[in-house]
């Protein structure tokens, strides 16, 4: 699995508030909720945006809120992964649990930068940076999480354990 | 290699003698929670995989508070979509208007959550139960859809960071204030995936309320848990609302902390957090000259009985600034009734303020005081992120209920020592 497109870049700390703000949590939509993403912090966001962009951040990416919303939304305007140094633990489950493909790297965190095309291989970790011709390689998921992307979300990953103890 | 107080109730709860910090386990939950907001998601994830049947009728607690009394007809559908979901599997826990009180003030006040005890919820304060001795965590929807339908969840066990407590408060000074001057000092991602564990001889000077509201700040360090000792105050907490066997399990003496805070409670000066971020604190000595529009005092931080009773001795008699709105919030039912009784509701309304229906309302900038552009509020809420309260361009200074009310009286952000 592949994803490849133009960066988004954001600091550090980015808020679940900023993400998707309360006073759009009124809908489960997701076009409605994309509709709004990063709106408190980057107005042109959702004009910019394009199919397979990526997302890159700094330190604890996703703090505070526990609303899935945010990755929710990020997913439906369009992003293919986000990259971050690190993530807040809540947003880290949701975006595994929702299926929106994110990765760890401090690396690439700190080197790639606004607008630098970029392409990621989930399967390898390799993350590349066609614009600066440089390649980052993020941290692994532990096996236990793998299945639970293989699986398409935690979900399905549920009902298959399931059915596998009903057969 | 000893546990630590969390790592205990974890292996407890995934049928294991023995769990290591890094370890992933699958374990057994006592409680499950969601709100208005978050509930449905999960009762979407719940449907669309299929499942038919809750784990527990009792152990769903559904909790309507963000958006209520209903601020509009989108926030009004997702309580009717929890309502329905209640009524279709017949939850003992679902709490609508009338009943209701905000989640994190209203579940330990009824007992529905208790030492021992490991408990998810989709909201991330769901931290504040450590204040109980229990293991206690905020996560997605989808993980609460999963934890309704199995009554498990999966973790990776946490290692730990260890605050000893020693000394005690300082008159005005509150748990508040100590939450606030540790994540000050560590920073918002200052415990990322961690426990916090609060130990040593100040524990016992903290009262309930001001555990319960340290331990929901938890998450603002990026905590995962906060978790406090079971002792005498806590039992005597759980002695009229809890009626069910617990547990009370201890660290082991040679538990493994990643780090060891000391924190002397007794130099702990009033605390205030400025916009936009809570690790941006300062004593109330060194906040300089700041006019401010607005006052907030409620929430799961700091709506309890006690927070009202330190707002009221300090609104007594006074009056608030002209052109400054101040809005007091009760969390639950119980304090609203407590606080007529109580005669603080008098106080607060001869002081100018208002008092509303418990409700999340504007902590997270859905309704009841929303800020317009520029304009700055002194709240006891959790956070002050950019347009958590209403315009980007608003600010939300993080204090305790004493200095927001002195800060009320005075229209600038002030000591509850001046009030005098």
């Amino acid at each position: 699995m592949e994803a490849k497109g133009f960066v988004h870049r954001y600091g550090d700390n980015v808020d679940t508030d900023v993400i998707i703000p309360a006073r759009y949590l009124n809908t489960q939509n997701d076009k409605e909720l994309a509709s709004h993403c990063m709106e408190d912090i980057d107005r042109d966001f959702v004009h910019k945006v394009h199919p397979g962009d990526i997302m890159v951040a700094g330190e604890n990416f996703g703090c505070g809120s526990s609303r899935e919303h945010a990755p929710i939304a990020i997913k439906a305007s369009g992003i293919s992964c986000v990259i971050a140094s690190t993530f807040a633990r809540i947003f880290y489950r949701n975006a595994i649990n929702i299926g929106l493909p994110i990765l760890e790297c401090p690396e690439a965190s700190e080197k790639i930068q606004a607008g630098d095309e970029v392409s990621v291989n989930f399967d390898t970790g390799v993350i590349t940076n066609i614009t600066k011709s440089e390649t980052y390689r993020a941290l692994p998921f532990p096996a236990f999480i793998q299945n639970i992307i293989r699986a398409g979300g935690l979900m399905n990953s549920i009902r298959n354990r399931t059915e596998e103890k009903a057969e | 290699m000893g546990m630590t107080m969390t790592q205990k109730i974890l292996a407890a709860h995934a049928g294991l003698d023995h769990v290591a910090a890094g370890q992933l386990i699958n374990a057994r939950l006592d409680m499950v929670l969601a709100n208005d907001i978050t509930g449905p998601v999960s009762i979407n994830e719940f449907d669309k995989a299929g499942f038919d049947s809750v784990f527990d009728r009792s152990r769903v607690s559904l909790v309507m508070d963000h958006f209520t009394p209903n601020k509009d007809i989108k926030s009004a559908e997702q309580c009717k979509k929890c309502r329905t979901f209640a009524r279709r599997f017949d939850l003992e826990n679902f709490y609508d208007v009338g009943e209701m009180g905000i989640e994190h003030a209203l579940l330990p006040e009824k007992g529905l959550v208790c030492a021992g005890e490991a408990i998810i919820g989709a909201d991330s304060h769901t931290c504040t139960y450590g204040a109980l001795g229990a293991f206690s965590t905020g996560v997605g929807s989808t993980d609460l859809a999963a934890g309704m339908a199995t009554g498990e969840a999966w973790f990776k066990v946490p290692p730990a960071i260890r605050f000893n407590l020693t000394g005690q408060l300082s008159e005005f000074v509150s748990g508040k204030d100590v939450i606030l001057h540790i994540i000050g000092l560590i920073g918002v991602d200052g415990a990322l995936y961690k426990s916090m564990e609060f130990t040593g001889p100040g524990v016992a000077s903290l009262s309930m309320e001001d555990r319960l509201c340290i331990c929901n700040m938890a998450i603002e360090a990026g905590g995962k848990n906060g978790i406090f000792p079971v002792d005498d105050i806590t039992k005597e907490y759980m002695k009229d609302r809890v009626s069910r066997p617990y547990t009370v399990y201890e660290a082991d003496a040679d538990a493994e902390y990643e780090q060891t805070y000391e924190i002397n409670l007794s130099e702990i000066r009033p605390t205030v957090s400025f916009p936009h971020l809570p690790e941006n604190t300062r004593t109330i000595d060194e906040v300089g000259n700041i006019p401010i529009d607005q006052v907030v005092i409620g929430s799961c931080t700091n709506g309890r009985l006690s927070d009202m009773k330190a707002a009221a001795e300090i609104l007594k008699g006074k009056h608030v600034a002209k052109g400054l709105r101040a809005i007091i919030i009760p969390a639950t039912q119980q304090v609203y009734k407590d606080s007529i009784h109580a005669g603080y509701i008098d106080i607060f309304l001869d002081a100018g303020c208002i008092v509303s229906t418990p409700t999340c309302g504007p902590c997270l900038g859905g309704h009841m005081g929303i800020l317009a552009a520029g304009e700055r509020c002194v709240a006891t809420t959790n956070r002050n992120f950019v347009g958590r309260m209403g315009d980007t361009t608003s600010e939300v200074y993080l204090a305790s209920p004493a200095v927001a009310a002195a800060s009320a009286v005075a229209g600038k952000i002030s000591g509850p020592e001046r009030s005098r």
